[in-house]
């Protein structure tokens, strides 16, 4: 079973993230914001990581820079998952080495289109 | 809305769009056409059954076959046939194409546009490879109201999250407001005409690969039967014919066969083709000026 660590600093968000991604045969790890994601990913590195922008201690932007750094870390597929839709932020997560991108809000078919397109599914 | 009633609707989306509706969709009609009664200053579906019978309905009849048509679509739909567009269907037609001849493709029911644009980024995706060849789209749909959104090229944000990668989204589409528009490059490629399948189509020549993926769903067996007979007249002796995940033709007719290493995609028999205009619903005359004037 593939896992995927789900970092937002809103329990709904996580909890429907949840729903949705143990639908898909994931098993969740879950996050609060960036650095509880960044000791998550040093213990046990995941397949797939659904990351929020806008966290408390450190965002998505800047964990993402430091996972890529971490030995093992160019391997999680990272998919933003954020209210933040304007193309500039879009290019920004691109640059930092996100896979793809999804704006909130969002659905089932939203969440399994995409980790299809980055080949988690 | 009497049993009588129902039948009358069922026969004439039958015979407009070849849409078969089973008895128990009295719920689908009714939250479907509720609205176009209501617009048309009707009281319920009674009254509009009532006006369709009348003459100098076809306006009318003409809205209640869209609004009842599925429109469904979303960006690289189900990915595996863009997939075998890209990596194997346009590298044979550009090989077997050295002379320069354009290469021709026809989305057959392109609802809103996702599929043709889809079709038009893979192209543009290509680069080298493509830049040089000339490619057509041509794009048809029965609605004009879907063919319109198609023309305008903008999506709201559910819609561009629907299967579009995002490299591609930031590439090749600019944010107004809330909404997504594609390139005029992308757009430029396209050239969308109103078509109704059931209709004649010899009319818009000889194509490379034809998409005709998730209308024969809707058809019953005759009508499918008929379209295929059709297409086989359209699609070049080399060319492809791209059919939705839950469609075939085997069992149908023998003017097609399956690719086994491509799944979904269609070859044309070498084979006659059965005569085919006994197919053809004749809706001379049905038409009405409204739908002409939306031609494009």
């Amino acid at each position: 079973m593939k896992t995927c660590l789900v970092v937002d600093d809103s329990s709904v968000i996580r909890k429907v993230a949840r729903r949705i991604l143990e639908g898909l045969e994931f098993q969740i790890i879950e996050a609060e914001d960036g650095e509880q994601a960044l000791g998550a990913c040093e213990k046990l590195m995941p397949d797939a990581i659904l990351l929020d922008w806008n966290m408390p201690k450190m965002d998505g932007y800047d964990f993402l820079r430091a996972l890529r750094r971490l030995p093992g870390g160019d391997r999680p597929k990272v998919v933003f998952c954020t209210t933040e839709n304007d193309v500039a932020h879009i290019a920004r997560a691109l640059h930092a080495g996100a896979n793809e991108y999804i704006m909130k809000p969002f659905d089932k078919e939203i969440v399994e289109a995409k980790f299809q397109e980055v080949g988690l599914i | 809305m009497t049993p009588h009633d129902y039948d009358y609707l069922r026969a004439l989306l039958r015979k407009r769009s070849g849409l078969v509706l089973s008895a128990e969709k009295h719920y689908l009609v009714e939250s479907r056409l509720l609205p176009v009664a209501r617009k048309a200053s009707l009281a319920g579906l009674p009254e509009l059954v009532q006006k369709l019978k009348s003459p100098g309905s076809d306006a009318l009849a003409i809205e209640v076959t869209e609004a009842m048509t599925t429109n469904e679509s979303f960006f690289f739909r189900d990915k595996i046939p863009f997939d075998h567009f890209r990596n194997t269907i346009m590298p044979a037609l550009i090989a077997a194409r050295a002379d320069g001849r354009r290469i021709r493709i026809w989305c057959a029911a392109c609802a809103t546009g996702q599929e043709p644009y889809s079709l038009a980024m893979a192209l543009k995706e290509m680069g080298g490879a493509i830049s040089t060849r000339r490619v057509e789209i041509v794009a048809t749909d029965l609605s004009s109201d879907v063919l319109e959104k198609a023309l305008a090229g903008i999506y709201s944000q559910f819609e561009v999250q629907r299967g579009l990668p995002i490299q591609l989204l930031v590439r090749y589409f600019t944010q107004v407001g809330e909404m997504w528009q594609i390139a005029p490059e992308i757009r430029a490629m396209v050239k969308f005409r109103q078509l109704n399948l059931l209709e004649k189509f010899s009319h818009l020549g000889i194509f490379d690969v034809v998409f005709c993926r998730n209308v024969l769903i809707y058809f019953d067996q005759e009508t499918k039967i008929g379209v295929l007979n059709r297409l086989a007249e359209v699609v070049a002796a080399d060319g492809y014919l791209s059919l939705g995940a839950a469609e075939t033709v085997v069992g149908l007719t023998p003017v097609f066969k399956p690719i086994p290493e491509l799944r979904g995609i269609f070859s044309p028999a070498q084979t006659t083709v059965p005569n085919t205009s006994a197919n053809v619903v004749d809706l001379a005359g049905v038409r009405t000026a409204a739908v002409a004037g939306a031609n494009r």
